[in-house]
């Protein structure tokens, strides 16, 4: 029998929300009838809108997706404008202030505290600049993923920038594909650095070569079925397809109308087309995907450039991010700024649009590490650019652990985490860099810190892995998280190791500087952390470091997820505000 | 009386009616349960894995780990709380009681 959320899609979803959507607006949160808001909810998911947590009644998170993380200087100014204007909830955040943006894994952007009222307003904003919400959240084609360089980077294979905007024109709206079993990742890369990181994605066009007709042609080999969720993680499988640029379009059509219709809509936990890879296997994905799906012959996969992949591979010889001054074919440069938890004031959001404006740049890019890049700098602005006063906080070199730090949403607004996390890995990254000594030669380090099992902060491909947990600390349930070790992509991707179970968060900084204390002393000359953790055992891996308190002063070690807000100054769910009007005013109760 | 129970955002939590009752991230104290040899298993929930009604009561089976051993699964039915005959109320269990999950007879409200 289909899930309760297929029978909501099929009255009604996809573009259609939208009119809903205005009405609500129109009239005001108490127009939602109260006996269909877990309908609604998830319908708006389609377009972009999230319901925030429990004590976070009327309030949404509002994701807009950003094919392979591309925006121009005056799309992230409105992005800007919009975080300044409507982002803002009854208590600041200690670390971040009132208004901010948060840059995700998947090259969006999130903001936090809207109210349906205000969402036509912010529709126009954004899309009178080419942005939009639709399709960025719920059981569709979400944001297509890659490289923001792409057409720039020096190290590059292909562009496939206009490849992924013709996709994002075919495929979002696009009533054929606007229902699917579940999300639909996407993941197209044309970079020889593997920077789109299409291993963790649904469908993943990666860069390959083929002699076709005694012609060596650029191209791609498709892979399908990675994600890394519920603690059940599948790197994308090969199904031996090699993709011409020009059918791209085909074949991912091809392939989620598969998955559209022989997708499992009857368990939502099941339903994932990582898990109809694993009961078909390739073979059978291929041969369906030939027989029912596209119309001329698929060729067999050619040869890949895996072995070139440094995007957050732990290799000792490469950088795994774009953190730094790189190197355009045009000869002008781009900048990878250093975003600590992907999160920056809505100022300086603008500040930055501004900044680039003004040095001519035409692209500000996100990445999957949550970071920023300002490209086409000139070699002659690069001096005066670096000395802007804005990347001393947003570092184009920055220090190790900071530039490593990824961290999802949590407790603070995400109903699943376990966990508080921004503001914890902030504290993390200022504690570390205090007080343990970065390794020779390790310019980044990885530390990926998720709420839950959900894995959006993708725990499982990091240096150091730490994915929410509870533990008991003096009779008392405390936040706590599962360490895992060595992960990360590259040619041989390969998920965490998990060593340290449910160690309380406030000895996880302490942890860290003993295992890496460990790891100086003991590494080989020049290796890398994942090889070093990939040299050893499980019992080694333990025997390594233990959990330590130090004078790290953890905040939030009571139950984030009881509060209505965990920064309020009175925290309780009795104590929230919520539902509120735009104002943040309590909206009179009908009891 | 129509009581309507749904796990939703990947089974982050319960609505019983449309409200959000009860979170993912709480510590259950589970008895005569099959999740571990702990006797009284320390459970944390990570997810609702699937609800329904027997009623007035409102059961669920939950996603995840003892904490005290580190055993993973997904508990039999658990009742969540109870639906009041006369107002149509949820009262929510306390989490930190003892429970004991069962196998159930009847079918639940798929989800
Ligand atoms: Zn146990």
């Amino acid at each position: 029998m289909p899930s309760k959320v297929e029978g909501w899609k099929d009255e009604i979803y996809g573009t259609e929300v939208r009119d809903h959507l205005y009405e609500f607006a129109e009239e005001g949160w108490d127009a939602i009838p109260e006996d269909e808001h877990d309908a609604w909810f998830e319908r708006f998911k389609w377009w972009g809108l999230y319901h925030q947590r429990k004590g976070q009644e009327s309030y949404f998170m509002m994701r807009v997706g950003v094919p392979m993380g591309r925006l121009t200087p005056e799309q992230l100014r409105v992005v800007g404008e919009v975080a300044r204007e409507y982002a803002t909830g009854p208590v600041e955040n200690p670390e971040f202030g009132g208004a901010y943006a948060d840059f995700t894994t998947r090259q969006s952007i999130q903001l936090h505290w809207i109210n349906v009222e205000d969402i036509p307003d912010i529709f126009e904003r954004l899309e009178a600049v080419g942005l939009s919400t639709i399709q960025a959240c719920g059981d569709s084609w979400r944001n297509i993923v890659g490289s923001p360089v792409a057409g720039r980077d020096a190290d590059e294979h292909l562009d496939v920038w206009p490849i992924v905007e013709d996709l994002h024109e075919e495929f979002k709206g696009n009533d054929l594909y606007a229902n699917l079993p579940r999300k639909w990742k996407v993941a197209v890369t044309g970079d020889t650095r593997g920077a789109g990181q299409g291993d963790i994605n649904d469908l993943a066009f990666e860069p390959a070569v083929k002699e076709i007709d005694g012609e060596e042609v650029k191209g791609f080999n498709v892979r399908v079925g990675g994600g890394l969720a519920r603690k059940e993680p599948r790197f994308a499988r090969d199904i031996d397809v090699f993709c011409k640029p020009e059918d791209v379009g085909t074949v991912a059509a091809g392939l989620s109308a598969l998955f559209r219709d022989h997708g499992d809509r009857e368990d939502r936990f099941n339903a994932r087309i990582k898990f109809l890879v694993d009961e078909w296997g390739t073979e059978k994905v291929r041969a369906v995907l030939q027989d029912e799906c596209v119309e001329y012959d698929l060729p067999a996969a050619g040869d890949n450039l895996r072995d070139q992949y440094d995007y957050n591979a732990g290799r000792a010889d490469a950088p795994g991010d774009y953190v730094g001054v790189h190197d355009q074919h045009d000869g002008d440069h781009f900048v990878g700024l250093s975003v600590l938890v992907g999160r920056m004031g809505a100022d300086e959001v603008i500040e930055l649009a501004d900044l680039a404006e003004s040095y001519g740049s035409e692209m500000i890019g996100v990445t999957q590490r949550q970071n920023l890049i300002v490209g086409d700098i000139a070699s002659e602005d690069l001096d005066d650019f670096l000395g802007e006063s804005l990347l001393e906080t947003y570092s184009p070199d920055p220090h190790p652990f900071l530039r490593g730090s990824i961290a999802c949403t949590g407790t603070e607004y995400c109903s699943l985490s376990i966990v508080e996390t921004k503001n914890r890995m902030v504290r993390y990254a200022d504690w570390l860099k205090k007080n343990v000594p970065v390794p020779d030669g390790v310019e980044d380090f990885h530390i990926h810190l998720s709420g839950c099992t959900a894995s959006c902060a993708q725990p499982q491909i990091a240096d150091i892995s730490l994915r929410g947990m509870k533990t008991r600390k003096d009779g008392d349930p405390v936040e706590a998280f599962d360490v895992g070790l060595g992960g990360g992509l590259g040619e041989n991707p390969q998920f965490a190791d998990w060593v340290e179970m449910r160690v309380a968060a406030d000895e996880i900084p302490g942890y860290i500087r003993n295992l890496l204390a460990a790891y100086d002393e003991r590494r080989e000359s020049g290796q890398s952390f994942r090889d070093f953790v990939a040299d050893r055992d499980e019992d080694e891996l333990q025997a390594l470091a233990d959990p330590e308190e130090t004078d790290y002063e953890d905040p939030y070690m009571h139950n984030t997820k009881m509060t209505w807000y965990p920064y309020a100054d009175e925290d309780d769910l009795d104590a929230s505000p919520a539902p509120t009007d735009p104002q943040d005013e309590p909206l009179p109760s009908d009891d | 009386m129509v009581v309507s129970v749904h796990q939703l955002d990947d089974g982050a939590w319960l609505s019983v009616n449309d409200e959000r009752t009860v979170p993912v991230s709480q510590l259950w104290l589970l008895a005569r349960h099959d999740i571990c040899d702990c006797e009284q298993a320390d459970f944390l929930a990570e997810g609702f894995v699937e609800v329904g009604v027997d009623w007035p009561d409102v059961e669920g089976r939950i996603a995840g780990q003892c904490i005290a051993c580190g055993a993973s699964g997904v508990t039999d039915w658990l009742a969540m709380g109870r639906v009041d005959r006369e107002t149509g109320a949820f009262r929510k269990v306390v989490p930190s009681s003892v429970h004991v999950p069962r196998r159930r007879t009847k079918l639940a409200t798929p989800e």
